[in-house]
């Protein structure tokens, strides 16, 4: 066999059931392989961002490696974004590039670039492999590099001449890295003492991050809330991973996470931050975040704690390890826990603070009530899979749905990658193809990639894609109404160009348009009964703007709060 | 406050580029930089001094441990551990000179590498804070040129701790 059968052996040695890509001709001898036969199935992207976000929409809902599979040259450099994406997402990502003839490297040929050089600030590691035999070896070491520690993004490039080169297969059991040994085992005394900090506070939070689905401890996560009686912060990343109708549930901290949950953040005694990063959208300004907190810290990433808050008891290792660790200690010492009246201070701020927004008698559409409208017609439903792009309407559909499940909820944080939401929608129903997936998506993020749409279509990967249609670049327009005295400068889309529905219709997928409340609940609930590719275009109130805010650079008590106008009633 | 970090990389293509890069893109600040080959012909060895005047030292050590090629990354201490560094310095030498620069070079135990009708190429070896010295001697006197390997270090022979962090990579 060649090398490029030798990719996919690797591939179906690895247990890959799907990989994303788009060929070119530095991979033609690894398509050519596709066609002589293989396990993996293969998703034909429009485009190779496409494919990157696909296969991290595929990671993030399935909890494995996604693959995404490009040319050299613009090939790769597409994928730059999704990498650089699941970089700060830690989405466990092996892309695989084509890379012009080992002769031809350095030479400035065509479709030629350093795509290794390029990524290097944004990957765990890559590799650019220069003789067929290492084909086996780099791809071990790629899956497991990109699974194990902090998840993450690895690249393997390979001239198309390696991939011609004939070759007597055989895949190693075990990956050569001498320099990669994420921690496997965890300090018992630390986990002591984090208990020990549970046991005794009277207001702690678990500030709960993305890291706890990497990790699969969400059955670890419940039990040390429940047993503690300690109240859950999910971060955007992390929305799901704690039951949101759980009675322990407190919301999303951050920019414009509700008041309860940041106060709840920000006046606990303990906060114990779950493979949480303390990134600046969710603190805001550090200096005044949780002053008076004392901070327990865990995480697989050592290089983590400290890095913006110190820690006063940190604890490194595998977090279904840490969690169950401190549970059982917990339960050991049989302590009760002191945290109710801490329980009832958070009930009430939640009663207390709602999130609000002007219904506005109907008049007209609010993007709230699109994502309220959504979120109760999938009530009870534990086969919805949400994905987003970037901006308003993703904090709306933080704010609004309800997700009671791990990996129900797909988005961009770190990157905040506009465009994320609609590819990753087809990636993650390539992971769940029983799940009905609905993206929510702005009208500036779609029209980024919606070209994808057709792989949707075609690949029988349907999806329902949910366009809170404000007409501008919403988020955007949001800082400028704010901080720029509303003085508008290239935000402004408009509402009706493209048109939405018949854009759908053009890539065979079926389109609603929504101008007023009353179409939007049997527009949606068609969408999402329908089995096919959908795409809800919603109209809606242009300058409306979301709630509460904690301006950058501010402390997060200082959020920005909901004004109901005078003249508005309910 | 700088430290000197000694760090065992394995001897891979761009290995030195990811961390340099890691470096510049994390805002960290290189005083020096050497790398080598060590006993290992898969292993170099890379010496930087770093400026933890922003960042502390913790924090740099710990995202060169996340790097794949990274093996080890040690402090080295000072009293704990040798530091050296070589340099080479043209300096002007009409020969009136030379007499006054050859006494000064002694005391250093510096060797003169090579000589022109107006100029000398000094060799000195030394601790680096020796390499400082004998540079701010000799410059009243003109220097035209300089170069500095950057220091490399390793730690006491009678360091046990060492041998057996050795060891452990050796495996």
């Amino acid at each position: 066999m060649n090398g490029a059968d030798a990719v996919l052996r690797s591939l179906e040695a690895e247990g890959v059931e799907v990989m994303f890509g788009l060929p070119g001709g530095a991979v033609l001898p690894l398509y050519d392989a596709m066609a002589r036969g293989t396990t993996v199935r293969h998703v034909l992207a429009r485009h190779e961002q496409g494919a990157g976000h696909m296969a991290e929409g595929y990671a993030r809902a399935s909890g494995r490696v996604g693959v995404a599979v490009a040319t050299s040259g613009p090939g790769a450099t597409n994928l730059v974004t999704p990498i650089a994406d699941a970089w700060m997402d830690s989405t466990p990502l092996v892309c695989i590039t084509g890379q012009v003839r080992t002769h031809l490297i350095g030479t400035d040929a065509f479709q030629e670039c350093d795509i290794v050089g390029v990524t290097i600030p944004i990957v765990k590691h890559s590799w650019l492999v220069q003789d067929v035999e290492q084909i086996p070896p780099v791809l071990k070491a790629a899956f497991h590099v990109a699974h194990t520690g902090r998840c993450g993004p690895v690249l393997v490039d390979i001239p198309r001449d390696v991939q011609e080169a004939e070759i007597d297969f055989r895949y190693p059991d075990e990956a050569d890295l001498p320099g990669w040994r994420p921690p496997r085992r965890v300090n018992a005394r630390q986990v002591a003492a984090a208990a020990d900090a549970l046991a005794r506070a009277d207001k702690p939070v678990l500030y709960v991050g993305g890291g706890v689905l990497n990790a699969g401890a969400c059955t670890e996560l419940h039990e040390l809330a429940e047993t503690a009686r300690a109240p859950v912060v999910t971060t955007l990343m992390a929305k799901g991973a704690f039951p949101e109708t759980h009675e322990l549930f407190f919301g999303w901290p951050g920019m414009h996470g509700p008041k309860w949950s940041n106060w709840a953040m920000n006046t606990c005694d303990l906060l114990v931050a779950v493979g949480a990063r303390f990134d600046d959208r969710v603190t805001g300004r550090l200096s005044a975040f949780a002053p008076g907190a004392t901070v327990v810290h865990l995480d697989i990433d050592s290089a983590e704690i400290g890095k913006l808050r110190s820690a006063d008891i940190p604890v490194v290792g595998p977090l279904r390890d840490v969690l169950a660790g401190i549970t059982d200690r917990l339960r050991a010492e049989g302590r009760a826990p002191r945290t109710e009246a801490w329980l009832r201070q958070l009930e009430e701020w939640r009663e207390q603070f709602p999130l609000r927004y002007a219904r506005n008698g109907g008049e007209t559409l609010k993007p709230q009530t699109v994502l309220e409208t959504l979120r109760d017609l999938t009530a009870g439903r534990d086969d919805v899979v949400w994905t987003t792009g970037v901006g308003q309407h993703q904090m709306w559909a933080m704010q609004y749905l309800v997700c009671d499940r791990p990996r129900s909820f797909v988005t961009s944080g770190g990157l905040g990658t506009m465009g994320y939401g609609l590819p990753a929608a087809v990636g993650a129903k390539a992971a769940r193809p029983d799940a009905t997936v609905v993206c929510v998506d702005g009208d500036g993020c779609f029209q980024m990639t919606c070209q994808e749409l057709a792989t949707a279509v075609l690949e029988d990967l349907p999806i329902v894609v949910v366009i809170v249609n404000n007409g501008y670049l919403g988020m955007v327009q949001q800082w400028q109404n704010m901080f720029f005295d509303d003085r508008l400068s290239h935000v402004h889309l408009t509402h009706q160009v493209p048109d939405y529905a018949m854009l759908a219709e053009a890539y065979g997928a079926a389109g609603f348009t929504v101008s007023s409340e009353d179409e939007l609940e049997p527009a949606l609930a068609e969408a999402l009964a329908l089995g096919r590719t959908a795409v809800v275009d919603c109209r809606v109130d242009p300058r409306e703007q979301c709630f509460p805010m904690i301006p950058a650079g501010a402390a997060a008590m200082e959020l920005i709060e909901f004004e109901e106008p005078e003249e508005v009633v309910g | 406050m700088k430290h000197t970090l000694s760090v065992l990389v394995e001897n891979k293509p761009g290995a030195l580029m990811r961390i340099a890069s890691m470096f510049a893109r994390r805002g960290y600040n290189i005083d020096s930089l050497a790398v080598g080959p060590t006993e290992r012909h898969d292993v170099s060895r890379v010496t930087l001094r770093v400026d933890c005047d922003q960042h502390p030292l913790e924090q740099i050590e710990k995202q060169m441990h996340k790097l794949v090629n990274v093996l080890r990354v040690a402090e080295l201490v000072s009293g704990e551990a040798i530091e050296r560094e070589l340099a080479l310095i043209k300096v002007t030498a009409p020969p009136v000179r030379r007499g006054e620069l050859l006494a000064l070079a002694e005391v250093f135990h510096a060797r003169v590498a090579d000589l022109g009708p107006e100029a000398l190429v000094f060799e000195v070896v030394g601790s680096p804070e020796e390499i400082d010295s004998f540079e701010e001697l000799v410059r009243p006197h003109g220097v035209k040129e300089l170069v500095r390997t950057g220091r490399i270090g390793l730690t006491r022979a009678s360091d046990r701790t060492g041998i057996k962090r050795r060891q452990h990579i050796l495996r």
